[in-house]
Order: C-alpha cells, then structure tokens, then sequence
C-alpha cells in the first residue's frame, strides 16, 4: 500500500512550507527515515524523513512550491505498485478520517507527552502501517500507556463512526487547512492554477491573486510604465508580513509605555563578569540582563505574561521568553523556555545558543514554541526607543534600545542634585490594550527597571 | 455417549484395535494378570490371552526393544513403560533404532510401535513417578509424539497411532487417569495425529498446552474471563510430533499474545518451539512478548508435597500469568 508523503507542520504557526529541494528522485530507492526533500518554511529549513521505506512513485510538488501543511508532497511504495494518478483519484474518505491522514509531525504529535520514543509491537506497526494511521493519535491502554492492538482496532471502528458524534472540537474546521488532504489536492488539482514554481517574474500589468481571500483589500494594479524589478517575497517575509497585520490590525490594540534606566550596575556587573564567564565559554550580553529582568516582572506581574481568549485570560505558570533575533532575510523569535529556572550565566548561555543557531538557520521547529512573551534589544542597531509589535498570541513585548552615556540628575543621599553622566537606557513595553490597562504595564516595567538599576 | 474416565477411554482403544487386527499385541511390566499399574489392560488378559498381552521382565530397553523386532517381523506391538520416567534405559533403541530404521533401510523396513508411557507429576510420585520427558523426543526425526487430555482423544488418538505405520510416542497424563471424565463415542472412530484441537475460544490472548496443562488452562481461561473478562482461544496441542503449525498460527494471528504452558521445567522446553514458530511465522500478528509458564530448573519434581505444589503449574498460576499478558 502505498504511502503519503506529507508536508508536516514545522512548528508552532508555521502553516505552509517552500520545496526546495528533492533529495530524491521518482524510481529511486529510499529507506524509511531517510531524508527525502529540503523544506524551507518562514521560520526554520528541514529536510523531510522519509514515512517508509520502498521506491519513490510519483512527486506532487514541484521545487520552488509553497504548500500548505498536510498537502501530500509524494508517494513511497513498492516498484511494481501502480499508482491510481493524480492522488486526487484517492479513495474519498469521508471527512471524519481527517485523522487518518495526518502525518507524524502533526500538530496533535508535537502536543503528545514528551518522553522516551514510543516502541510498537510487530502487528500494531504493520496495522499502522496498512491504515496509514499516525500511532501518536492513538492512547494506549497497555502496559505503560502501550499502544495495544486492540487501540488501534478501537481507533479504527471509531474512525468509522458517524462525524455527528464527535465532540464539536473534534471536527475538522472549515478552512482548507483542517481538510483532508486528498481533499486539498483534489481542489488544487481541479482548479486551474498556475503550476509553476514561484519564480522571479518580469513586472506584470497585474500580481496572481493572493491565496487566501481573507488576505489584503485589492491592490491597485502595477503601472506598466513604472520602470522596477518586482523581488517576490520570501516565505519567511510573507509570514512576517501575515503576522504583523494579524497582531497589530485584527488583534490587539497595541499601547506603550517608555522607561528609562540607568544601567551603571549592570554595566559594571558585566565588566566584572565578563571574563569570567568567558573562562566558562558564555559570551555574556546585555540581552541575558534584560531577560532576567523581564522574568523578574512577568512574576511580579504575571498579567502581561498571558494570553487573551474570548472565555478569559490564560496565565501560565512558567515565563518562556522569546527573543527576536535578525537575520538577513528577516526575523526569527527563537524561545527560552523556562527562563525563570535560569540563572544569569544559563541565560547567557541560552542565548547564546539560540542566536548561533537561528543565524546558522538550525533551529528547531520546537525552539519557536511556546514563548509568552518577547523581548527585541533593537538597542543593538543603535535605535534609542521603538513601539514593536506583539507576537501573538502573547499580550506583551519588552523593547530595550541602545545604551548611551547620558548626563542626568543625580541626587545624592543629602538630596543634593547633581549632574553626573550615565550609561541611559530608554526600555519599553508595548502590550495588548484588552489584557491590561497602562498602571499594570507601569507596573510590570518599574520592576523590570528596578531589577536592573539595583542588580548586584 | 457414554461418559468414562481418561483410562477407560484408553483400554477401550487397546481393546477395539486388539480386536480389530490379530498383529496388535500389548507387552510391558504388570501388563498381563495385574493389568497395568494403572489398570489400563486390566480385563485384556482374560480377554486376548498370554499371547497377545504379554508380561515383560523389569527392563525398559528390552520391552522396546522387543518391539522394535516384533514391528519388524508384521507385528503391531503396544510398549507399555510403567512410568515415563523409566523410559531412559530405552532411549538408545528409540532414537537409534525405531526412529532411524525407516530412513536408513532406504524404506524397506518401517516400525509401527507405539509406546505408552504415564507421564507428568502432581499425584505425590517424587522423583521417579513424575518427569515430562516429551521435550527429549520432540527432537527427533522419525518420532511422532502425541499427550491426550481428554478422554474421546485418548481413545481416538491411540487408535491412529496403532494404526500409524511409524513409532509413536503416546503419553499419558496420569493425574488425569481417572480425574478427567467425557464424552466417548462407542465404537470405532478414530482422531488424526498432527492436529491441535481448539479447547476454548476467545479473542485476547492464545494458551497454549497439552496433556494436564490443557485441562489447567481452560480452568484458568474460564476464571479470567469470569473475574476479569479476559477471553481467551485455549489450544490443546494434541499431537507435539509432527506439529499442527496451522491451528497454531491462525489462533495468534487473531489475537496476537501468547502463553505457553507445560508442566516440564522450562528451559529447553517443548514450549520454546512453539514460541519460535510464533516469533518466526506469526512476527507481523505480535502484540506482545511471548510468554511461557513451566516448571521451575530443579532436577526433578520434589517429593515434599508443598514442594510439588510450588513446581507444578496450576489455573491460579496460569490466570496470573493470562492478566499479565492481556495488560501488556
């Protein structure tokens, strides 16, 4: 039988990918797990394991396509195996069998307990195998949550329940995304879209419509006399693009609020420690200050560490802190998990890592998940203060600008005033209007400040 | 149909065959005026006379061997070994000679024997009155091995193996002589060598038995499916040698567990082949690790009667083993 290759969703938002590459061409042999195609997604590039082993029938998307998660990318089966062609000639599963189709990186495998990689017996893996089921799915009532024959046998017979008794936020919604994805590839296939691979395109008297209706008001058409080069967008820019209009237009009311820090602590705390932490091999940077500053006041004000639903405000117990990093094609939010564990050293370290790696373009899909909030240090490239926009689905972003000798009035322990010259810094927090009002977000930056002015 | 006991179920066999064919002839110690140890011919001595059911000297390898040369010369002989522990002194005459004598007479000679032997411990025999030695013949080519556990196969199993044109190994399971009670049809019928019969039926989990064990294992699948729901597909083995690889398979394939149960200690056991036809032909149906519940590695059946108690598999020891498969 043969099987789907599937475009998996890379991480968290990431809901389409660009085939860069085939690794592998139709007729070649390829083993299971071994890396079939170059994937680039606006946040990381991956190659794809193959989902079996045997014999690459039939490729679906061209190199250079951009498709949506679960769109199936290719068949593996057996040499002699005759492919029913196009994959839209599918057997039509009803929609319930959603699923049945969904690959090992789903969004429902990402969310499975993280442990020790599941083992399967011989018949549980060869029943998987034949109803292309992901076992993630499946809860195992054996010996230690093992998925059991018996599972998958339930798993089926439920599968072939009618859709009405699944709970409501068990049916697959509306948009193309939650579709089958034989149902995806049977729209593409019927419509008469431009197969070919993006490519760089000479001005045209009229831009191929946009691939979502709900995207932008129609522009108005590019003048033929206008002389130029129209640089088509990358993935990464697109998805940029999609978000910043999302957060800042359609979501949330973006307020912010400017402090100014004197950072003479922090900055002879860092010459003190510099070398040291060297010696230890962590290139200690401002930016591990200000994310132990952030912690410090998303727990004193966990309200700006959340996230806005309609039924309330969702506060989670740990402070994830997303740090946005620029690349030459963009920007990246890389995330530090668990940043109130850390120490200053482990931030640093932490920080380290995940910049080297977003730079080296090896980040992985779990490394863009799960921040609750974000810091941008566009102090860096000399900005003094900025309003940035939020990262949805978070309620705040902490910016911090350049640190510049300022002189300032001092007063001293007399209350004589006087005026000394400082190492300032201007450190804002925009964060969504709904979730707070301006005295919480004052609030969590007096803190945010206070940790920095007194850090010893 | 009249019901009878496991022993009467067998001298009826005897008695029909030794009636049937005038070449059929009983010899073994105490077969002839004692009628067996057991009473398995008691009555055919009276009936058949000196000659056809003849009393042995105590010497194992003579009684054998004397069968062997009777089969040889068109005589159909029916070796009773008293214990099956005493059938050591004869191993050499069964595996050397019986078992090889059609092979290496290029088919010109051919031994139809059949050896009884009361096998099997839990009756407080000790050392001596209570080995399984099945797993010693098993492993040869030219034997065919067959353990009843129930009356109606006793009867009809015997009669295939008098009639079968090679030496068959037939062992009894002497606790069973006269506690297991069935069904036996009167007259001639006959039950196939080389064909497992399907004792329960159920789609958990698959036992596997033969001989006593058989009867512990429906008991046990019948207390798991009461307390715990767990059904189980029971397979009385019937006949070790040639083995019934069908019957065997086709119950793993529905329900992919298997516990193997048999009473002799387990190492090397008769179990571990079924466990190597299962892995082997049945890997893609395996939900869980094969599972074997024996006796334990001790040199013999003990004596004290806590002791026995401890070595023998019994239904509590085959239930516990049953929830733990059907949990994995």
């Amino acid at each position: 039988m043969p099987t789907n290759v599937i475009m998996p969703q890379l991480g968290e938002s990431v809901v389409e990918g660009t085939l860069s590459r085939w690794l592998k061409q139709v007729g070649e042999r390829v083993e299971e797990f071994e890396s079939i195609a170059e994937v680039t997604t606006d946040k990381v590039d991956t190659e794809i394991p193959s989902p079996a082993s045997g014999v690459l029938l039939a490729i679906y998307v061209a190199e250079g396509q951009t498709v949506e998660r679960g769109t199936v990318l290719a068949v593996i089966g057996q040499p002699d195996e005759r492919l029913e062609s196009p994959p839209s000639a599918a057997p039509a599963h009803a929609h319930e069998s959603v699923p049945a189709q969904q690959s090992a990186s789903s969004a429902e495998a990402y969310d499975s307990p993280k442990g020790a990689a599941q083992r399967y017996s011989p018949v549980v893996a060869r029943m998987a195998a034949e109803h292309n089921l992901d076992l993630t799915r499946i809860r195992g009532t054996g010996l230690g949550g093992r998925v059991t024959k018996k599972d998958v046998e339930a798993y089926l017979a439920a599968q072939e329940q009618p859709a009405a008794e699944l709970a409501p936020w068990e049916q697959p919604g509306a948009g193309d995304l939650f579709k089958p994805t034989d149902e995806i590839f049977a729209a593409a296939n019927a419509k008469p879209v431009a197969p070919a691979p993006q490519t760089v395109a000479a001005p045209q008297p009229t831009v191929a419509p946009p691939p979502t209706p709900s995207q932008a008001p129609a522009q108005p058409p590019l003048s033929p006399e206008l002389g130029g080069t129209l640089i088509p967008h990358s993935a990464m820019r697109r998805s940029i693009a999609k978000h910043m209009v999302e957060s800042k237009l359609h979501t949330a009311p973006h307020v912010t609020t400017v402090f100014e820090v004197d950072m003479a602590r922090v900055m002879a705390h860092w010459k003190a420690n510099e070398a040291a932490f060297a010696a230890q091999g962590v290139r200690l940077t401002l930016t591990a200050y200000f994310i132990a500053a952030i912690v410090r006041a998303a727990q004193a004000q966990p309200t700006l560490n959340s996230r806005w639903t309609d039924d309330g405000l969702f506060v989670p117990n740990s402070v994830n802190v997303g740090m946005a990093v620029a690349l030459n094609e963009g920007l990246i939010v890389p995330v530090i998990k668990n940043a109130q564990d850390l120490s200053l050293i482990g931030l640093a370290r932490q920080v380290n890592d995940l910049a080297a790696r977003a730079r080296a373009k090896q980040l992985k899909p779990d490394d863009l998940q799960g921040g609750t909030i974000t810091l941008t240090n566009h102090g860096v490239s000399g900005s003094l203060f900025a309003t940035p926009i939020i990262n949805q689905p978070q309620s705040a972003i902490v910016g911090t600008g350049a640190v510049t000798k300022r002189p300032v009035v001092i007063t001293d322990s007399d209350g004589n005033d006087m005026l000394a010259i400082r190492p300032m810094l201007y450190a804002t927090l925009t964060f969504d209007h709904r979730v707070a009002d301006g005295a919480l977000g004052d609030a969590f930056m007096r803190v945010f400040k206070e940790t920095l002015e007194t850090w010893r | 149909m009249p019901e009878m006991t496991l022993i009467d179920a067998l001298r009826e066999a005897m008695d029909e065959e030794l009636a049937r064919d005038p070449r059929v002839f009983i010899t073994g110690e105490d077969v002839g005026k004692r009628g067996g140890v057991f009473r398995a011919t008691m009555g055919l001595y009276e009936k058949y006379g000196e000659k056809r059911i003849v009393d042995s000297p105590l010497a194992e390898l003579s009684i054998v061997a004397i069968g062997i040369g009777a089969a040889c010369a068109d005589l159909i002989p029916i070796c009773e070994i008293q214990f099956a522990d005493f059938i050591h002194p004869a191993f050499n005459q069964i595996v050397n000679e019986a078992a090889k004598m059609y092979y290496r007479s290029g088919g010109t000679w051919n031994v139809p024997l059949t050896i009884r032997a009361p096998y099997g411990g839990g009756i407080g025999g000790g050392l001596y009155h209570s080995q399984s030695v099945e797993a010693f013949f098993t492993h040869v080519p030219g034997l065919k091995v067959v353990i009843p556990s129930t009356p109606h196969d006793a009867k009809g199993l015997l009669k295939s193996a008098v009639r079968d044109p090679n030496p068959v190994l037939f062992f009894e399971p002497k606790k069973g002589y006269r506690s297991i009670k069935g069904e036996v049809p009167t007259g001639e019928y006959t039950v196939p060598i080389g064909k497992a019969r399907v004792a329960r039926q159920g789609g958990d989990l698959s036992v596997y038995a033969y001989g006593m064990m058989a009867h512990y294992a429906v008991q046990a699948a019948e207390m798991v499916a009461r307390e715990d729901g767990i059904q189980c597909d029971v397979i009385d083995l019937r006949t070790l040698l040639p083995i019934d690889k069908e019957t065997i398979l086709a119950s793993f394939k529905k329900t992919g567990k298997a516990l193997i149960v048999y009473e002799d200690n387990l190492t090397m056991g008769y179990g571990a082949e079924i466990a190597a036809i299962l892995s082997s032909d049945g890997f893609e149906y395996m939900d869980a690790p094969i599972m074997r519940l024996g006796g334990p590695d001790v040199p013999a059946v003990p004596f004290s009667h806590p002791l026995q108690e401890a070595f023998m598999p019994n239904p509590h020891k085959i239930a516990t083993a049953i929830r733990q498969l059907a949990a994995y």
